[in-house]
């Protein structure tokens, strides 16, 4: 089988090493991971803030880049939600493209919903000790249906606790340009998932998606927390080994 | 004229309420409870999900064959002896009102919650031609006390504690401070017991309207609707245009989601069923019930498809009570009737799209209102359209335009796009928060952003070379 990666912007400029731990994950399932550097963005940050014209650009790319790929991976359920929504009519593609979307929102997927339900595959031979409390990403959860998925992934990690939020599904507060636009409200949102976090005395929270993890790590930081914030795919190709 | 109490000033009253932590917590308090509660009768309700699709269904079966339900409701309301009034908006309404209280030569009128009323600000209207309109619903009279507007749909009092309460009635009531619930509550009972004799006219809500019968249902946990619609010799009967149903089957339905979703409650308290005035008879009832159908935007509204699901919503407050933002900035903030995401998705039409357009923004897209929405009202993706029209206008900031203009620009031109990773890393030590000069607005001091790794996956990438296309 041949996986085409996308790498979200934000983990491209961000946390690549959370990209290469996809590839690993999925290299080490003996599946061929090929990534096109004409990607770019999903086109979400336009979509979300109004400038639906703007997104089409974006898609109309993006389906260009990859719409012969076989298998589309992505570290993100929201950028994955927002390719699947290409179709849905909000944007209004051309025909053509209308079309092309169609036909990719079935080969895209998240990356611990590829492996568990695409692939079949909750063990990948990881070892990652400690108390870990999964944050689920709202966009991945309500938009994917994405909850069982990385719970059964972490349950199989070797050393790896798997600790549950006091309020689960809650939002961590980003929210994309909703974080920019309101910055003081994004930020008392995700104070309140600290307290959760912070009561659940954990040495790591992680999230199928960077954006939450970015979000709770700058608050954390800001706490004196010891916690850190690591990618689900971080997690899984971690062999113990430091 | 601008109003004060308006969603324009949404991002300086939530500044105002964010800081509060006693506000927070009472909040907190009432929606987690309320959350809790609603779980349990849903989550032992296995046809809950199938119900919800029926009851979008029969709302939006309604919806498109309004005017004959309309037609079939005022005939079956007329030969049961009520009168049907129709409003266009708000004034209109207020106006119908007004006359009707004066020929009924009254200066005091009872209100039984009414969202309807909030909206086009009738106690007001009332009150400025010398007509004290008192409400009786408990939160509904804790808030009008204090002189301020509802912050909630179903608990309009949910931003204060009973200390708050307590402090409240001692203040205005003139009375030994207590906040036991039991006293509280006796005090308001005994308080607005007189004010029900004494009333010419009851003024109530409608949560339903039975279009084969003329019927209207009102529901609520205290009685004081009940009595509101009972004891005064008028009764007026406040009803949207889109509250309508076919019949009592569907009414079954609908109590089942209503009194679940905003309570945890199986069946609200009370369930009134007004078919009419007093027939001769009866012992109890008003003479007269007015039923006024109100518009008030909603046919614009229904003429636009896109939105037109929100006239499903039964104003059950579930929404409210499940955003991350109504929770941390409280319903005040949105300078609305109705706050909290439904609120959002109303607010430009009720409001006016230029007043109106920053509430549709405050929203982090989470999902969570259209998760525990009784009637799948999707209000993300109305938002979403919301904000596309904003756009499409030309109301939202000139920088903001640019920089997405410039975003999309880059975005389809890969060689554009890497050069735009060198940048930002070149330039990032400028942002961080450490270092002032272009602090990035939005983490400002309460976060910390991550600096830009040293290189780029596509970069590492083209390095190692592995398996590129």
């Amino acid at each position: 089988m041949k996986v085409s990666l996308f790498i979200p912007c934000l983990t491209d400029l961000f946390f690549p090493s959370t990209a290469w731990s996809v590839v690993r994950v999925l290299e080490r399932l003996g599946i061929d991971v090929v990534y096109d550097p004409r990607q770019t963005c999903c086109g979400q940050p336009a979509f979300n803030t109004g400038y639906h014209r703007d997104a089409v650009v974006c898609a109309e790319h993006f389906l260009d880049v990859f719409h012969e790929a076989e298998c589309i991976v992505a570290p993100s359920g929201s950028c994955v939600a927002m390719i699947r929504d290409y179709s849905s009519g909000m944007l209004r593609l051309p025909d053509r493209y209308r079309r092309l979307a169609e036909r990719l929102k079935d080969r895209v997927w998240e990356f611990t919903s590829f492996l568990v339900d695409h692939l079949g595959v909750t063990e990948v031979d990881a070892e990652f000790p400690g108390r870990v409390a999964l944050h689920d990403s709202c966009h991945a959860l309500r938009l994917l249906g994405i909850r069982a998925q990385p719970r059964a992934l972490l349950k199989r990690v070797r050393g790896l606790e798997l600790v549950e939020l006091g309020r689960t599904g809650v939002c961590c507060g980003f929210g994309g340009t909703f974080a920019v636009k309101f910055a003081d409200i994004s930020t008392e949102i995700g104070k309140e998932k600290i307290r959760d976090i912070l009561d659940a005395q954990v040495r790591t929270v992680t999230a199928v998606d960077s954006s939450c993890l970015m979000q709770i790590d700058g608050l954390l930081r800001k706490t004196g927390s010891t916690t850190t914030t690591v990618h689900i795919a971080d997690i899984l190709a971690s062999t113990g080994q430091p | 004229m601008k109003e004060l109490f308006s969603p324009r000033w949404f991002k300086s009253r939530a500044s105002e309420s964010l800081p509060d932590e006693a506000l927070r917590r009472n909040i907190e308090r009432a929606t987690e409870t309320a959350l809790k509660k609603r779980a349990d009768v849903v989550g032992a309700f296995p046809e809950w999900e199938s119900y919800r699709t029926a009851a979008r269904a029969v709302k939006e079966h309604v919806l498109e064959n309004l005017s004959s339900y309309l037609a079939s409701f005022e005939e079956h309301a007329r030969a049961n002896g009520s009168t049907v009034l129709y409003a266009r908006d708000g004034v209109e309404a207020c106006a119908l009102v007004m006359d009707i209280v004066l020929s009924a030569g009254t200066r005091t009128v009872v209100k039984s919650k009414s969202m309807t009323s909030e909206e086009i600000g009738l106690s007001a209207a009332l009150g400025r031609s010398g007509i004290q309109a008192v409400e009786t619903d408990l939160g509904e009279y804790i808030v009008q006390l204090a002189g301020e507007p509802p912050s909630h749909i179903t608990a309009p009092a949910l931003h204060k504690s009973r200390r708050d309460i307590g402090r409240l009635f001692e203040q205005k009531l003139g009375l030994p401070y207590s906040d036991e619930p039991e006293t509280l509550t006796a005090v308001a009972r005994s308080v607005l017991r007189d004010r029900f004799f004494e009333a010419g006219v009851g003024i109530s809500g409608v949560n339903f309207g039975l279009a084969d019968s003329g019927a209207i249902c009102v529901v609520e946990n205290e009685g004081n609707a009940r009595m509101a619609t009972t004891l005064p010799p008028v009764h007026i009967a406040l009803m949207g245009v889109e509250k309508l149903l076919p019949d009592m089957r569907c009414l079954a339905l609908f109590l089942d989601m209503l009194a679940r979703s905003a309570t945890g409650q199986r069946l609200s308290s009370y369930t009134s069923i007004i078919r009419g005035p007093k027939r001769a008879d009866e012992w109890d009832g008003p003479d007269v019930l007015y039923i006024i159908i109100l518009d008030n935007g909603r046919t614009d509204i229904f003429a636009d498809s896109r939105f037109r699901s929100v006239l499903s919503c039964i104003r059950c407050g579930a929404c409210l009570n499940v955003c991350p933002v109504y929770r941390v900035v409280g319903g005040h903030a949105y300078g609305s009737a109705y706050p909290g995401p439904i609120g959002a998705v109303l607010a430009p039409f009720f409001h006016g799209k230029e007043d109106g357009r920053h509430l549709p923004y405050a929203s982090s897209l989470c999902g969570a209102c259209a998760e525990i929405c009784p009637v799948r009202i999707d209000i993300p993706r109305l938002l979403l359209l919301h904000r596309g029209e904003t756009v499409r206008e030309r109301r939202a900031p000139l920088i903001e335009r640019f920089l997405m203009k410039a975003y999309a620009c880059v975005v389809k031109r890969p060689a554009l796009y890497a050069l735009t990773g060198h940048l930002l890393r070149a330039f990032a030590p400028l942002a961080t928060d450490e270092h002032g000069l272009l602090r990035i607005p939005t983490r400002a001091k309460t976060r910390t952003f991550p600096a830009p790794a040293e290189k780029t996956f596509r970069e590492i990438w083209k390095e190692e070379g592995i398996g590129s296309t």
